[in-house]
């Protein structure tokens, strides 16, 4: 018989490729960062200070993207504070999903009272104001990467135990869920086995969705000072560098800021791209 | 012939969470009022009723979906109204059901070989895959579909890989749950065409659930009619078109759209 699905020739698309090639760019950056970054991001010359970018009047050979008020290269320092977001997006982004995705499967699978309790909490948690808590939470802590990843989890896990606890009653309420219980599939195992595989590509699309949050938490975080320690470059923090110069100096403010809208909306379009290239429901 | 199923005094009540107070438990709906029969091993049982009848809430019950309020049921003798879901489970390879609507009834992650496998590995059988060729001969679909996800499929095919999979532990009963309703007319022939192949070839017990007579008609050897949760009638399929007792059964079969409306049931026999 002939089965015509291989002859449907899949292009990959150009949303996976663009947002794909930027993130694996960046990545690369940041991992070669110590290698292939033309400056000390931290080294400061004050006679080279608020250099503009390489095709302006001005420019110094070797300063790409120009350099700040205390003379530190921009270009080097974006790559730099890639290493900060990336592992934020990655660790953080995750770990949400882990804990948000396990608490809203099983509260709505199970239903009963571990539903009762799991919903009222997220209820509870959505009423503080995120931001103001995860400063909170900073200064409680102390400024570190840790701090920084557990005030993502912390504040976020929300969003992925109401968006999974749906999805999951939706899908347990489907007969195919019924016909492992005449099967003799027990109630864990179904959960696992059936409703999983049925959820994860909306957990998959939260989670790109999620690491591109994260990297904008890092950054207000950044910001405000809060994030990673002021000796390592982060792009909150030179955005906040760059606002104070802006008049003078536009390029600090506004390289970072393109990397990290650049970023952020790579992660979110690359979710949309997996779905669709790999969702074997809607191929 | 011995009985299958024995069903005495059987009531069932579901709490009715749209009259739920704040505090305290939600009133009951009584779905099902005392059903007292017997399903004969061997025996093709039409149940019918209009909507909201409890037919479906019964087939459930039959294969323990639902846990009975009150009263009992045998199933070869062994009680099984109260039994948790860990006594169930060596049992239910005995019991089987078909659902209503294909679609939703079949995993959309998992291809057609995964689907009739995984309640075969659940119940520890290992030939596994010979099973699942055999149960895509028995419904007619060529064993090509192995790799087949569900929405590749027609209406008509989704409900044979259903079907496949109640058959492929070889049950000794099958609770058909308005399975027809949702295809199209040749489609709904075909499947009631392999259905009585299947009870006549594996010898089977079945219940079939449905809301059209016409159906029941031509695959039933027992009907049953169901009222607001009562039984109204519940005899021999030739005996029930030829004389229908009950005013609702009557009703029933007026409701059936006839070639000829003026001519009676009667007279399509000869």
């Amino acid at each position: 018989m002939l089965d015509a699905r291989g002859m449907i020739k899949r292009r990959l698309g150009l949303r996976l490729w663009l947002s794909g090639g930027w993130l694996l760019l960046l990545a690369l950056a940041a991992i070669l960062a110590p290698w292939i970054a033309p400056h000390d991001p931290l080294m400061q010359d004050l006679f080279t200070s608020r250099l503009p970018p390489f095709w302006m009047d001005g420019a110094e050979p070797g300063y790409w993207l120009g350099t700040d008020s205390l003379g530190r290269d921009v270009l080097s320092r974006i790559m730099h504070g890639a290493r900060v977001a990336l592992i934020v997006a990655l660790i953080a982004g995750t770990a949400t999903a882990l804990i948000g995705a396990t608490l809203g499967l099983i509260a709505g699978y199970f239903r009963g009272w571990a539903d009762l309790v799991i919903s009222r909490m997220v209820d509870i948690w959505m009423a503080f104001p995120p931001v103001l808590f995860a400063i909170l939470l900073i200064a409680v802590m102390g400024t570190g990467l840790t701090s920084v990843v557990v005030a993502i989890i912390v504040i976020d896990w929300t969003r992925f135990a109401r968006v999974v606890r749906a999805e999951a009653m939706s899908q347990g309420a489907m007969d195919y869920v019924a016909s492992a219980q005449v099967a003799g599939q027990r109630r864990l195992g179904t959960m696992l086995t059936e409703i999983l595989p049925n959820v994860l590509p909306t957990i998959v699309a939260l989670l790109t969705l999620e690491m591109g949050i994260a990297v904008i938490v890092e950054a207000i975080l950044g910001f405000v000072n809060l994030s990673v320690s002021t000796d390592s470059p982060t792009w909150g923090g030179m955005i906040a560098e760059g606002r104070a110069s802006v008049h003078r100096a536009w390029w600090v403010l506004v390289f970072p800021l393109i990397t990290l809208f650049l970023t952020v909306l790579s992660f979110s379009q690359l979710g949309e791209g997996l779905k669709d290239r790999f969702d074997p429901v809607l191929r | 012939m011995a009985d299958l199923y024995t069903v005495t005094d059987l009531h069932l009540s579901l709490p009715d969470m749209v009259h739920k107070p704040l505090l305290g438990s939600a009133p009951r709906i009584d779905i099902l009022h005392g059903l007292n029969f017997t399903i004969a091993s061997g025996e093709v049982l039409g149940i019918v009723g209009g909507s909201g009848s409890g037919k479906s809430t019964l087939g459930r019950v039959l294969v323990r979906l639902l846990e009975p309020t009150r009263g009992q049921v045998l199933f070869d003798g062994q009680d099984i109204t109260h039994l948790d879901e860990a006594a169930l489970r060596p049992l239910r390879r005995r019991f089987q059901m078909i659902f209503q609507d294909p679609m939703s009834s079949l995993n959309p992650r998992r291809t057609v070989a995964a689907i009739i496998a995984a309640p075969l590995k659940l119940q520890g059988f290992d030939d596994t895959s010979r099973r699942v060729d055999r149960a895509l001969d028995h419904v007619g679909l060529p064993r090509a579909f192995r790799g087949r996800y569900p929405h590749e499929l027609s209406g008509g095919q989704r409900q044979r890989v259903g079907i496949a999979r109640a058959i492929a532990m070889e049950p000794e009963f099958i609770l058909a749950d308005e399975i027809v309703s949702g295809l199209d007319v040749s489609s709904q022939a075909q499947v009631l065409k392999l259905l009585d192949d299947l009870v006549r070839e594996l010898g089977l017990t079945l219940a079939f659930i449905s809301h059209d007579l016409s159906v029941i008609r031509r695959l039933c050897s027992q009907v049953m009619v169901l009222h607001q949760g009562r039984i109204v009638e519940h005899r021999p399929t030739q005996a029930l078109f030829d004389a229908p007792q009950a005013a609702y059964t009557r009703e029933l079969l007026d409701s059936i759209p006839l070639p000829d409306p003026d001519q009676p049931w009667a007279m399509l026999e000869t």
